[in-house]
């Protein structure tokens, strides 16, 4: 991945410092780098979620281990992402219970409407479309995870409006 | 009407808040085993109930509590697994959101039969917003004196904290869940040494499933005899499924263990039938890993009894004509759907999810999703339901953990059950290019090609 060619603006406020603060004590004082995960997701939030090397640093000399055990950490989990990203990604699960109730065709009407492939931003960095595996909400399906939440029951005409929401801003990605 | 123990109070209104949980009867089970039971007595408690793990693979609880070592010293956790992952599944999920207090509670009474003073809730990433429920009930119930020190004036200290994942499977497998709460990847340890002697931070450590822990304050409330009353044999209590697919009434239901499928599947009560006149041509009674069966075995098993919601009904005649209880991530599909796409699906699931520790899952599972790729894709070759076979058979019982196990089982259960259908896939590709090729004309309509190809 070409992730080096891209540049991020690293800026750990007062308010996120605290919060890592508060998760670090969730562990006992020998065992900092169990807070690792969730203190990834904080920071990854408040960078317009992903985690570029020098950011990955960081978060290594805060937790004072060293970076190759943040960056194993992140190339594991799916929910890390190593380049920017649209700021909208639609996640669509597209596990088996989902595919019954129609989320492939609604993930190409997505890609359609936005004029992408899985996996592209948009021009405007404004939407992503991502396939997922399994959400855990097989009976609420088709679904798709947006930020920290979940939209189910989805229809064509959801995803019409959950796109006009995105560009009206008014979706809430992080209940902060 | 089945009794509820899990999901009784979860419609009165405001019993995600402490007040309310607490003025319904909540933490009587934290009070009652903190001034009146030694941690022992709890853990027999729970070993009379007969409680068996939730998470899937319905290991007794009590004895798992039992194996925990108290012999070395060392400091004791309990981890809830609430890494609820399998294809199907989304039961924790319900009882987390809508009833957070009761795990939490459990979290304390179980805590205190084993002796942990620190122990976590794991909760998957994706999750997210659960999480935040779930530190609002924390936070809750210890301004009310319920965790923390010396809670009730017992002198039993408990600090307890919600730890995400970030979108990995294989993290319900409880050494993976443990790895990954000391801040590394997933990848599962080789057992033994078991997570009781040596698990989290090399400190004895239980994992138990959340409907699991969820379960303990009715039993320690009324008694184990009293669990175990309900239910049929050594499945014990009630279950929470999860029921997803071509359904009425998609949803999360508690039933009492017994209860017959067909009454599961047909009554208003709980699934209501098919969602379409389309008939039933498959169920998955667990998640994606335990094997699919074929409508002729799913009301009655092999032996011509009624096929009942207990693990061992669903067992019933081994792989050869029985599945397996699981998670009770319970997926219906009627004749639009097809077996060869499913079976797909599902192996890519695991090919995403191996950690890549052993080759024969690291591999194997990739193998296994490209050959049912080009079936699926009318590209199969007439080897290709042999070679299936094979590398499952080589994936299976040769991984540290039981995710191998898991991605074989499906496609060993499909090919067992509707090898006609790969046949059928392999044979007439230009039937199967559309991808709803069931939905105009199931296989039912087109079986007899097959038929008339073998003779």
């Amino acid at each position: 991945m070409e992730r080096t060619h891209h540049k991020q603006e690293i800026n750990i406020t007062e308010t996120l410092m605290n919060r890592i603060n508060e998760l670090i004590s969730y562990y006992p004082e020998d065992k900092r780098k169990s807070a690792l995960l969730p203190v990834l997701h904080e920071v990854q939030d408040a960078h317009e979620n992903w985690l570029s090397i020098e950011l990955m640093d960081k978060v290594a000399e805060i937790i004072q281990i060293k970076p190759i055990e943040v960056y194993e950490v992140v190339s594991f989990y799916t929910m890390y992402n190593q380049r920017p990203i649209g700021k909208y990604m639609f996640e669509f699960c597209q596990t088996s219970p989902c595919c019954l109730n129609g989320v492939e065709d609604l993930m190409d009407y997505t890609c359609e409407k936005l004029g992408v492939k899985v996996g592209e931003p948009t021009v405007d960095g404004l939407f992503e479309v991502r396939g997922v595996e399994c959400l855990g909400a097989c009976g609420y399906a088709p679904i798709m995870q947006l930020g920290d939440f979940y939209k189910e029951h989805l229809t064509k005409e959801k995803v019409d409006q959950l796109i006009e929401d995105c560009k009206n801003d008014i979706i809430i990605l992080h209940d902060k | 009407m089945s009794q509820k123990i899990l999901l009784d109070k979860i419609n009165i209104p405001g019993i995600k808040t402490y007040d309310v949980y607490r003025a319904n009867g909540g933490y009587a089970s934290v009070e009652k085993a903190l001034k009146t039971l030694t941690p022992d007595e709890v853990v027999e408690e729970v070993k009379t109930s007969g409680l068996r793990g939730r998470g899937g693979a319905g290991f007794p609880a009590g004895m798992k509590w039992s194996f925990i070592d108290k012999k070395s010293g060392k400091p004791r956790h309990l981890v809830c697994n609430a890494d609820e992952s399998e294809p199907g599944t989304f039961k924790d999920r319900y009882l987390m959101e809508f009833i957070p207090h009761l795990l939490i509670e459990g979290m304390i009474t179980s805590s205190y039969a084993l002796g942990a003073n620190l122990s976590y809730i794991y909760i998957r990433g994706e999750y997210m917003w659960i999480y935040k429920i779930l530190e609002k009930a924390i936070n809750e119930a210890k301004a009310a004196g319920f965790l923390g020190k010396n809670i009730l004036g017992s002198g039993y200290d408990l600090d307890l904290y919600v730890h995400c994942g970030a979108g990995a499977y294989i993290c319900g497998e409880e050494t993976a869940l443990i790895e990954s709460l000391e801040g590394k990847r997933g990848n599962p340890r080789i057992k033994p040494p078991f997570p009781a002697i040596s698990g989290l931070w090399s400190n004895p450590t239980v994992v138990n499933n959340v409907e699991t822990i969820a379960a303990v304050p009715w039993i320690v409330n009324n008694s184990g005899a009293d669990y175990a009353k309900i239910g049929i044999g050594r499945s014990t209590g009630t279950k929470l499924i999860s029921a997803s697919g071509h359904i009425k009434n998609p949803g999360v239901y508690e039933i009492e263990m017994g209860l017959s499928v067909y009454e599961f599947m047909n009554s208003d009560e709980y699934l209501g039938g098919m969602s379409s006149d389309r008939p039933l041509k498959a169920f998955v009674p667990g998640g994606s890993s335990v094997p699919v069966l074929p409508a002729h075995l799913i009301f009655k098993t092999a032996n011509g009894e009624d096929r009942l919601m207990t693990y061992e009904s669903l067992s019933d005649g081994g792989f050869a004509t029985g599945s397996m209880l699981g998670s009770g991530g319970f997926i219906v599909y009627n004749d639009t759907a097809c077996i060869v796409r499913n079976t797909w699906n599902f192996s890519r699931f695991y090919h995403h999810e191996s950690c890549g520790q052993c080759s024969p899952c690291r591999e194997g599972t990739g193998w296994m999703e490209k050959v049912l790729n080009r079936i699926e894709n009318g590209y199969g070759r007439e080897e290709d339901i042999d070679l299936l076979l094979s590398i499952q058979s080589k994936i299976e019982g040769n991984t540290i953990c039981p995710l191998g196990d898991a991605a074989a089982w499906p496609v060993a259960a499909a090919i067992r059950h509707f090898r006609d259908e790969f046949e059928y896939h392999i044979r007439f590709p230009e039937k199967i290019k559309n991808r709803d090729h069931f939905v105009a004309e199931p296989f039912e309509k087109v079986k007899h090609l097959v038929a008339k190809e073998l003779v």
